[in-house]
């Protein structure tokens, strides 16, 4: 089954043409992901990785309906390409790009919801699937099918979190990308309600970092409704007060969003909390 | 970007907010001159540092001669370690109540969200919960009077009170969304004989937007390496530990602090060279931190975007180029790892394929290297191998 999208999802690429539009549909392709189109306004007519392009999401889905879309677009033209892409019908879209501004995000997030759009981003590596559909870009390889549900706040962590898994013989049903930013789309309780009526997924790995209180919302929707084992790790334990760590999500700002605080409350609500990435694999067999 | 309160008081100005009479001064001299004209005034220092007051920064004189006093007191001041040049000398207001306000973006519910207290004039952390009303604005309806409204009643403000919040709110609505605020804070917002005023005002504007406000003033609290490293698309922040770290994204290269951390080092920096770093960024990045003098660099790649060959060959180039005389520890993995592991070897590197075993190799040659410089006539002792 796994959640939001699968075999059947077919995707739109907005911004298909740029370098990483285009190297990534190549990806996504081969990962076996359906891309029935792709969007760069004034680019109508081209073909890109034997996906035809159109200058509108109108027209591309005139042409072929899509389900979900990703979007490469600069951070300054995201907002429109967004809002583009709800108005026209998609019923999930990924936000790549890095620095949209938080304004923006925020009318996306309201515009979707108004359209039950599920919005996956911004500053995200995406999701996938394992086996079935890959709308992002994150390497191929390491999403293999499995009974891992993994949401994570950051894109190369959750790559060395699921490389490991791999390693050790886990694989994973889907895997989400939240984003870095203050504000997005999804969150960490959407994912677990989705991972909760899941069949393909029997246990979840939450990625966290400092910043924000998204890891203390979530242990208290654990603690009152989850029906699977969960176990987390949380990035930023020795970041300093006051000092954004890359991501824009990521700072304490007066002692709220600590490494300890979350810490407390995922252990509170029976969540198993690794150390290090690396025990990982270990905390799972423990569940599984 | 946080602003000055000198620059978030004249914004809010602009929004229709009262704010008091003031002046923006540079000496003690010019202190007193601005006393002379204000009568009894509060000198402030303009630092972006937050509890200004509890440490010094703010100060109370009745005369010209106070105001002198305490200006050049103030200006001698570093307050948590930043060093400022501007002082705003302001009229002292008569106060009959203290209130908080403030607008700022609510991760939980995507939306701007409105607080306010009748309990204004102390740290917002040391309020109850209770006594704070919480507002989430529905972002496409904007600020309605029904809602400020609402949050009077909940606040419990008086008839008049809510009479000036509902001029007060929208300004102060406008300001946030016109400006692509994170934050505006008011603490405190001053009841006064002549209404109310903002005694205080701290404004972040979105950094990410930025390029919409050519208009506004550009404010760094960044050190000088931070904004070099910022101008070659690095995420950089000095930490003062004795590793330097490099790792390609904020998530990993944060969890990589926190292992140096676990297996009983100190890092120097978080060094986030971001997705994709090619050969030029990379090096850049390495550059950068030998610069800093650190008993050791550690490495963490996993590759997805970013290919292990291309941070391997930014390696050998730096070495070649510039020489690298601290012990250096690396891992990679993911994207090309074997031709990167192949190139490193080759340039006598031992690669490790963990991340548990390149940390705990950085932390031990970090610890060595620290050894070996206090037992042996410190600056020489490189140069015997």
């Amino acid at each position: 089954m796994a959640i939001y999208i699968d075999e059947n999802t077919r995707v739109l690429v907005q911004g298909i043409t740029g370098n990483q539009g285009s190297f990534h549909t190549a990806q996504m392709i081969a990962y076996g992901t359906r891309v029935v189109g792709g969007v760069s306004p004034g680019k109508g007519g081209q073909v890109v990785e034997g996906v035809p392009v159109y200058d509108t999401v109108f027209a591309a889905m005139e042409a072929e309906p899509a389900d979900a879309g990703i979007l490469f677009t600069p951070a300054p033209y995201a907002r429109d390409a967004a809002f583009e892409a709800i108005a026209a019908g998609l019923k999930l879209i990924a936000l790549i790009p890095e620095h949209i501004s938080l304004h923006d995000t925020m009318e996306i997030c309201a515009y979707a919801r108004r359209k039950g759009v599920v919005v996956v981003g911004p500053n995200t590596f995406g999701l996938v699937s394992s086996g079935r559909c890959k709308i992002g870009f994150m390497p191929n390889r390491y999403f293999v099918p499995g009974p891992v549900g993994v949401i994570s706040r950051s894109g190369t962590l959750c790559y060395e979190i699921v490389g490991n898994l791999t390693n050790h013989g886990l694989g994973t049903s889907t895997v989400v990308g939240l984003g870095g930013d203050r504000v997005t789309g999804l969150n960490f309780i959407d994912v677990l309600q989705e991972f909760a009526g899941d069949p393909d997924t029997g246990a979840v790995v939450l990625v966290g970092e400092i910043g924000g209180s998204a890891e203390e919302e979530a242990a208290r929707y654990i603690a009152a409704s989850m029906n699977k084992p969960v176990v987390a790790y949380v990035a930023g334990k020795s970041a300093p007060p006051g000092k954004r760590m890359g991501h824009a999500g990521a700072i304490i700002e007066r002692d709220r969003g600590t490494f300890a605080g979350k810490i407390g409350a995922l252990r509170e609500a029976g969540v198993k909390v690794a150390e290090l990435p690396s025990q990982i694999p270990a905390l799972l067999k423990a569940v599984l | 970007m946080k602003l000055y309160e000198y620059m978030g008081k004249k914004l809010l100005h602009r929004y229709d907010l009262q704010i008091p009479r003031g002046k923006v001064v540079e000496t003690p001299a010019q202190a007193a001159e601005a006393a002379a004209e204000l009568g009894e005034v509060v000198v402030k220092s303009q630092v972006l540092a937050g509890k200004r007051g509890k440490s010094g920064g703010i100060a109370f004189a009745a005369t010209p001669g106070e105001a002198r006093r305490e200006a050049a007191r103030i200006l001698a001041l570093k307050l948590q370690g930043q060093a400022f040049d501007k002082l705003l000398v302001e009229e002292k207001l008569t106060i009959e109540q203290e209130l908080y306000l403030a607008l700022t973006v609510d991760g939980l519910s995507r939306c701007p969200v409105i607080l306010a207290s009748l309990d204004g004039g102390m740290d917002i952390e040391d309020v109850p919960a209770e006594r704070i009303v919480f507002w989430p604005v529905d972002i496409n309806l904007g600020l309605q009077p029904f809602m400020v409204r609402e949050i009077c009643r909940r606040m419990g403000a008086s008839f008049e009170l809510a009479r000036q919040l509902l001029v007060l709110l929208p300004g102060l609505y406008r300001l946030f969304r016109d400006l692509d605020a994170e934050l505006v804070e008011i603490n405190p917002l001053a009841l006064t004989p002549r209404g109310l005023v903002a005694a205080d005002a701290k404004i972040t504007i979105d950094d990410d937007a930025l390029y919409r406000h050519p208009q506004l003033p550009r404010i760094h609290e960044k050190t000088d390496l931070e904004l070099k490293a910022g101008e070659m698309g690095l995420a950089y922040v000095e930490l003062g530990g004795e590793i330097a770290v490099i790792a390609n994204g904020a998530g990993i290269t944060m969890a990589t602090l926190d292992m140096v951390h676990h297996y009983g080092g100190t890092p120097a920096n978080f060094l986030d060279i971001g997705g994709g770093a090619g050969v030029e960024r990379t090096a850049q990045a390495l550059e950068l931190l030998l610069e800093t003098k650190p008993k050791a660099v550690l490495i963490n790649i996993f590759g997805g975007i970013t290919r292990c060959d291309d941070v391997a060959k930014a390696f050998v180039r730096v070495k070649e180029n510039k020489g690298i005389d601290v012990p250096v520890a690396v891992r990679l993995g993911g994207t090309n790892e074997t031709e990167g592991r192949a190139i490193l070897k080759k340039a006598g590197l031992e690669v490790f394929l963990s991340m548990d075993e390149a940390v705990r190799q950085a932390v031990g040659l970090a610890r060595e290297r620290a050894n070996g410089s206090t037992v042996g006539s410190a600056e020489t002792a490189p140069q015997g191998e």
